[in-house]
């Protein structure tokens, strides 16, 4: 079984801190990681190849030092990286034009997954977007993947419902948090994947037409204030106060 | 022309709110799609509401799916030549979406929360980096593909003497290799947390399931009955069903009052409730991140604090 994952470097947006005086957030010195649905995407495909066998190719658009992360996802178990340089004018066209012609360049895969969404943009659109230039049947939102021999039977969290789906491959596949728990690698897995190769693919060797259809104008801040009175002593005494304020603020009622 | 379709009823109706008024400004029409079985109630329905023209493409498709329904609207954006498409921001809705860009090679933003034009263009604004900022994204192509979630804008008043045409017409579309074998309801707790005006929500602070009826106790008293909780609880120990989920990954909230009981106030669940006009933190940790999000807190054991903040809240409210 040939499988390709998706994975993303964001900005870890819990270390995201707010300019005070523009209210913007300081996108500069954020520590990066990998998007936290794709690890549970590796985690899936190294589940299906321990069923099946078959290769693990993990795909990346971003910049150089998004090296470190594809490490992180060789050592948990994927085969090889492939890293394409993002250009400097990107939207979601761009990104999904690029992996799309990597995927065909890979060339044979059964299986190509992605997170539900990532974790600094949360669109969800990569995934669906990419079976569509690839016209491969899709199943997103999956939080149950039994991959058989020639077909997958996938369980699809769709809020109020779930679905059940099945598709022979290729298929793409896009899955939830809950899926399953992503493993951490142990000492040797980090050790033994500097030997793992990452291939790095410029954009222009994938396509020339590389003009986005949307472009980001502004980052708005938004300001969230909040009175933060925090009562901490007494707890009779806490509770009164609050009661008190929250009688005051009219939610009493 | 602007293209508006959901296959659910209300945010198609909210759609077309913005729908015909982006279609005005640029003195074109606004037409909602129907997919499935002709139905002219709901096609007029859509017309009081706004619809300039109602396009009813009938397939025997019987279930949703992205791939066909993306090959469907195709079909529609080309009989029509649409130049902007609203899609219902649900799951379905972002999945076609996203899917009909990709078939299109437009440009396509998920989740708009406020849509304009601006020199001529169609621009519009999402929440990114877990709520720390709203992007402003210009489309500078067409087709323009966006979706929106529900209650970002409110239907127009039911106008009966707005008229407007229905056209029908059947499309071959390519069948998809995927098969539905099986659609199950899922459990729900009856809660509609992005409606209420009180919630309190529960986190890993509690140590069981029973204890949960601490929080239930305390919204009954404040007259909101609703309880919401962060992921864990819906997700990993599943004490509660997905309906009370409140995040990034779950629901948006923006009550009057959202109470956070032994929730720590990671970014994620942040993202999902800081609409909220007061937030209350109650929690262990005198450094726990929910206080820097709070306009009151308590410091303190919730199963010390929970008895006494409902008898004292019972008493206040007589
Ligand atoms: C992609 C992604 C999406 C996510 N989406 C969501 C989402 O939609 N919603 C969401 O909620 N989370 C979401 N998360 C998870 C989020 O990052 C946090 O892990 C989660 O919100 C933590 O839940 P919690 O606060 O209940 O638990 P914890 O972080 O474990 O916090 C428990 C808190 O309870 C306090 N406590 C413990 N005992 C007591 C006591 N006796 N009395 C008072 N306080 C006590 C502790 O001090 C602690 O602060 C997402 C994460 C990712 C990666
Ligand atoms: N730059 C990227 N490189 C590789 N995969 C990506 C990239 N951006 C998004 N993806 C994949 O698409 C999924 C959804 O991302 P998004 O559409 O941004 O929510 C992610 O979980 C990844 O699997």
């Amino acid at each position: 079984m040939n499988i390709i994952v998706c994975a993303k470097q964001v900005v870890d947006v819990s270390e995201m801190k707010v300019d005070p005086n523009t209210k913007k957030p300081i996108l500069q010195g954020v520590p990066q990681k990998i998007s936290d649905i794709d690890k549970n995407a590796i985690e899936e495909a190294i589940k299906i190849k321990d069923k099946h066998g078959g290769k693990i190719t993990v795909v990346t658009v971003g910049s150089s030092d998004a090296k470190e992360g594809i490490k992180e996802l060789l050592a948990m178990g994927a085969d090889e990286g492939v890293l394409i340089s993002s250009p400097d004018k990107c939207d979601y066209r761009v990104v999904s034009s690029l992996l799309a012609e990597a995927i065909k360049k890979i060339g044979e895969y059964d299986i190509v997954l992605c997170g539900e969404a990532s974790i600094d943009m949360f669109s969800g659109q990569v995934g669906p977007r990419l079976a569509g230039l690839l016209n491969m049947p899709q199943i997103t939102y999956a939080q149950n993947v039994n991959a058989e021999k020639d077909k997958t039977v996938a369980v699809r969290n769709m809020g109020d419902k779930s679905v059940t789906t099945e598709s022979s491959y290729p298929v793409l596949i896009t899955v939830t948090k809950e899926i399953n728990e992503p493993r951490l690698p142990s000492l040797m897995q980090i050790l033994g994947a500097a030997n793992k190769p990452i291939n790095e693919w410029s954009a222009d060797s994938l396509t020339k037409d590389l003009e986005p259809k949307v472009e980001t104008l502004e980052l708005k801040g938004i300001p969230m204030e909040r009175k933060n009175i925090v009562y901490k002593d007494d707890v009779d005494d806490s509770v009164k106060k609050l009661v008190d304020s929250l009688a005051k603020e009219g939610v009493l009622r | 022309m602007v293209l508006v379709f959901s296959d659910n009823k209300n945010l198609s109706l909210e759609l077309l709110n913005k729908g015909s008024e982006l279609a005005k400004e640029l003195g074109k029409n606004v037409t909602a799609v129907i997919v499935g079985k002709s139905d002219d109630a709901l096609a007029k329905e859509y017309i009081s509401h706004g619809a300039d023209k109602v396009f009813i493409a009938e397939t025997d498709i019987d279930s949703f799916k992205a791939e066909e329904y993306a090959g469907i609207l195709e079909k529609v954006l080309k009989e029509t030549g649409a130049e902007i498409v609203l899609v219902g921001s649900n799951k379905n809705g972002k999945d076609l979406a996203s899917r009909l860009a990709g078939r299109l090679d437009a440009g396509c933003v998920i989740d708009c929360t406020n849509l304009y034009l601006k020199d001529k263009k169609l621009t519009v604004e999402r929440v990114v980096y877990s709520g720390n900022a709203i992007a402003v994204e210009q489309f500078n192509s067409k087709p323009n593909i966006v979706t929106i979630p529900s209650k970002v804008f409110d239907p127009l008043a039911k106008d009966d003497k707005h008229t407007g045409d229905i056209v029908k017409k059947k499309f071959d579309v390519e069948k998809s290799a995927s098969k539905v074998l099986k659609v199950q309801e899922m459990q729900t707790g009856d809660v509609n947390v992005e409606d209420a005006e009180i919630i309190v929500s529960c986190g890993r602070g509690f140590k069981s399931k029973d204890d949960i009826k601490l929080v239930s106790e305390l919204a009954e008293v404040l007259k909101g009955k609703t309880v919401g909780c962060s992921r864990p609880i819906a997700a990993d120990l599943k004490w509660l069903s997905e309906d009370h989920w409140i995040g990034l990954s779950g629901h948006k909230v923006k009550p009057k009052l959202y109470v956070a009981v032994g929730i720590s106030g990671q970014i994620q669940h942040i993202a999902g409730m800081r609409d909220s006009s007061i937030i209350v933190a109650i929690n262990k940790d005198p450094e726990a991140l929910i206080f820097k999000s709070a306009d009151y807190g308590i410091v303190g054991d919730l199963y010390e604090i929970l008895p006494k903040l409902t008898n004292m809240v019972k008493e206040k409210m007589g």
